[in-house]
């Protein structure tokens, strides 16, 4: 695993970088909503992710886990559908796991975004194989024991493998089969968090 | 604006009542349509958090935190909330511990109905317990 030792300012990088990707593939998640929600996952994200950054410009927070604290917070305060409080969740959690060391080890960093993505799970009952945002996060984070690249990888893999499956939460479970052939935008969304991740970690 | 956003007058030491919905007429319109079938008992303070601040459809978590506050008359905060993002947003900030007063409760319960229950409970002068149970109860009135 990585030496990065992660602070402040390389956590606030994943989280620009992250709205950067949100940004240019916002057209892509809405068009996946489209297909199985109601078509505004692109812009949802697009919003809480600008606030995101805005809040992190306007003060920045001193530890790694204050920055995500604060990222999650806007992300609850602006998206406006179900992935704000999800995401904002995962952020949250995973930044009250780090606690307020100024640094982080790349092991640090993963078991807390592990208790962030429990937190998620319990916030919607969901688990894997239910075609929702988890079917990325839980094998990327279980890919970070091995590398940041592996679990943007297991992440990627993890979306993918969502097209098959049959939705059993969230808007899209009401439409039983008809859910079946089309990649869950959440799980879309969150491999991209994991991109993002692996690129900062270089 | 209706008279549902707005809290009923008086209420001191009742719970508060939040009605959380996608759309901003439903909740309204649910919070007065609990406060007309609760009769001249209504007094508990209710407050409508529908849809986004721009009125669409959504979770406003501002809204939600701001109509909580609204209705806080010390005995406690019951939210009930209809789908998805509204479920969730509530028990994030009720997760987040300092967005919503101490005592706010999300409770499980159907849109209507529980809201129904819930303003004539808590306008009986019933505690956060019992309002909460009332609003639960509702899901077993079976309508077949």
């Amino acid at each position: 695993m990585s030496k990065t030792a992660f602070d402040a300012a390389l956590i606030v990088r994943w989280m620009t970088v992250s709205a950067a990707a949100v940004d240019r593939e916002a057209g892509r998640l809405t068009e996946l909503d489209a297909a199985i929600g109601d078509a505004d996952h692109g812009s949802n994200m697009q919003r809480g992710f600008t606030a995101v950054v805005k809040a992190l410009e306007t003060e920045p927070p001193a530890t790694p886990g204050a920055v995500l604290i604060t990222a999650g917070r806007q992300l609850i305060s602006t998206v406006g559908g179900a992935s704000g409080p999800l995401y904002g969740t995962l952020l949250r959690r995973s930044g009250k796991g780090l606690g307020e060391a100024p640094q982080v080890t790349a092991e640090e960093l993963r078991a807390g975004l592990q208790a962030g993505v429990e937190a998620v799970a319990r916030l919607g009952g969901a688990a894997p194989g239910d075609k929702t945002m988890l079917d990325a996060l839980a094998p990327g984070v279980e890919a970070l024991a091995v590398s940041f690249d592996a679990a943007a990888e297991a992440a990627e893999r993890g979306a993918l493998a969502t097209v098959p499956m049959l939705a059993r939460k969230g808007r899209a479970s009401y439409l039983g089969e008809r859910s079946i052939g089309h990649q869950d935008p959440g799980a879309t969304s969150s491999a991209l968090l994991f991109a993002a991740l692996a690129e900062v970690a270089k | 604006m209706s008279a549902a956003n707005e809290p009923v007058a008086g209420g001191a030491g009742l719970v508060g009542i939040v009605l959380v919905s996608h759309s901003g007429p439903v909740a309204e319109s649910v919070a007065e349509l609990a406060v007309g079938l609760a009769g001249g008992g209504a007094e508990a303070p209710i407050a409508a958090a529908g849809g986004t601040p721009d009125g669409g459809f959504g979770t406003s978590a501002e809204l939600i935190a701001e109509a909580a506050r609204r209705v806080d008359r010390g005995a406690g905060v019951a939210l009930l909330a209809d789908l998805g993002s509204a479920v969730l947003t509530v028990k994030a900030l009720i997760a987040e511990g300092d967005e919503l007063p101490g005592s706010a409760q999300l409770v499980d319960a159907p849109f209507v109905e529980g809201a129904v229950a819930a303003v004539v409970t808590a306008s009986a002068g019933a505690d956060l317990t019992a309002v909460a149970a009332a609003a639960e109860e509702a899901y077993g009135y079976r309508k077949e």
